[in-house]
């Protein structure tokens, strides 16, 4: 039996004190790739998933429109658009896309490029008048946001 | 001489420095969203005045049409189809089918179908050659539309399906142009000079037309 108990006497501890340094690092990662968000989101988000996706180059140019059903229910069942804080009609596109575009350098202001956060119980309605609203703003460069399709799904 | 130093320890116990660090880095990881700035593109057609379709002046033989009615029902080329997935291997083949390849040359690329058709390599020449040339199809990728009329009744979810299906065949064609796959095409990193220039030199000439037309309003 005794040929077994020849345990090594040195420390079976793992040397733990580098751990806050690897917690730092982690900590400075997120803190340093995230983003708060700015606005409350009051329509839900069920976005459908793509494979084909594009990753935008110059983020500064891109503005964000929601769709979708409103969270707060006394607000009906109808899709609404969210741009910014606040729902805005149909007909106030045009303004809102202008207002925009006055935030951004006058040089780069043809390349505004609109995401679209579509709801995928929304129909192809709303969305064809937000297009046809866009053409007329002449803000012709569209996204919809979508993630990316996993394996499995 | 009244240098009466304590005997305890002059060092700040540094023990629960991982725990506090923890937990800030569980807040970030909690409150953190990864800005998703990735999506299917679309370039708008611009605004027009007279309000003309573009659909009339095209040869009806280079507009490839799919329809979707409200209840998410596919037409496509006027024969209803299940599957999905299948469009993409049909808008491939029906941009490189090169019918009747002009020589003028067009858009601001100012390539003709025939100048299109030399850039090629010739593993898709050869896949053309045996396969396509149909003159029911397209007369070459100059003029080669894809039109797709969603009813206003139709869910916003088989409209990106349909839209990532279209994607995915001109990404593979671009792709196969200049020796990769769809995925490495789509990953190319444009703001890197040489990569860039395969962008361009795979996009040349053939032009991604995609055209969403005005839907009915009558649900089918």
């Amino acid at each position: 039996m005794s040929k077994f108990k020849k345990k090594s006497t040195s420390s079976q501890d793992i040397p733990t004190a580098a751990l806050p340094d690897i917690i730092f690092m982690l900590l400075f990662f997120f803190m340093v790739t995230t983003v708060l968000r700015e606005t409350e989101i009051k329509v839900e988000q069920r976005i459908p998933r793509a494979e084909q996706l594009v990753k935008l180059e110059k983020k500064k140019l891109v503005t964000y429109l929601y769709v979708g059903k409103p969270k707060d229910k006394s607000l009906g069942t109808e899709p609404l658009i969210q741009a910014n804080d606040a729902f805005i009609g149909i007909e106030n596109i045009v303004q809102w896309i202008n207002e925009e575009k006055s935030k951004l350098a006058e040089n780069e202001r043809d390349q505004i490029t609109v995401s679209m956060k579509v709801d995928n119980e929304t129909k192809m309605g709303i969305i064809v008048d937000i297009q046809t609203e866009l053409r007329e703003a002449n803000a012709r460069k569209i996204m919809y946001a979508t993630p990316q399709k996993t394996e499995d799904n | 001489m009244a240098r009466s130093k304590n005997k305890g320890s002059q060092e700040v116990n540094a023990g629960s420095m991982a725990d506090i660090a923890f937990l800030l880095l569980i807040f970030f990881l909690v409150t953190t969203q990864i800005a998703t700035n990735k999506g299917l593109t679309l370039l708008l057609p611009p605004k027009n005045e007279d309000d003309e379709p573009i659909e009339i002046k095209q040869n009806q033989k280079n507009v490839f049409k799919i329809q979707v009615n409200s209840a998410d029902r596919l037409l496509v080329e006027d024969e209803p189809l299940e599957d999905v997935a299948l469009i993409e291997d049909m808008v491939y083949d029906f941009v490189l089918n090169f019918g009747n390849p002009s020589n003028t040359k067009k858009g601001n690329d100012k390539m003709s179908d025939v100048d299109v058709y030399n850039t090629l390599p010739a593993s898709m020449k050869s896949y053309i050659s045996r396969n396509l040339g149909s003159k029911e199809s397209s007369d070459g990728p100059t003029s080669a539309i894809v039109s797709l009329k969603a009813d206003r009744g139709s869910s916003y979810e088989i409209f990106i399906e349909i839209l990532d299906a279209l994607n995915a065949a001109y990404n593979r064609i671009y792709g196969e142009r200049v020796g990769l796959t769809a995925e490495e095409f789509r990953k190319l990193n444009r703001n890197n000079p040489k990569e860039q220039e395969l962008y361009d030199r795979a996009r040349l000439g053939i032009p991604k037309a995609i055209s969403i037309a005005e839907p009915t309003t009558q649900g089918g």
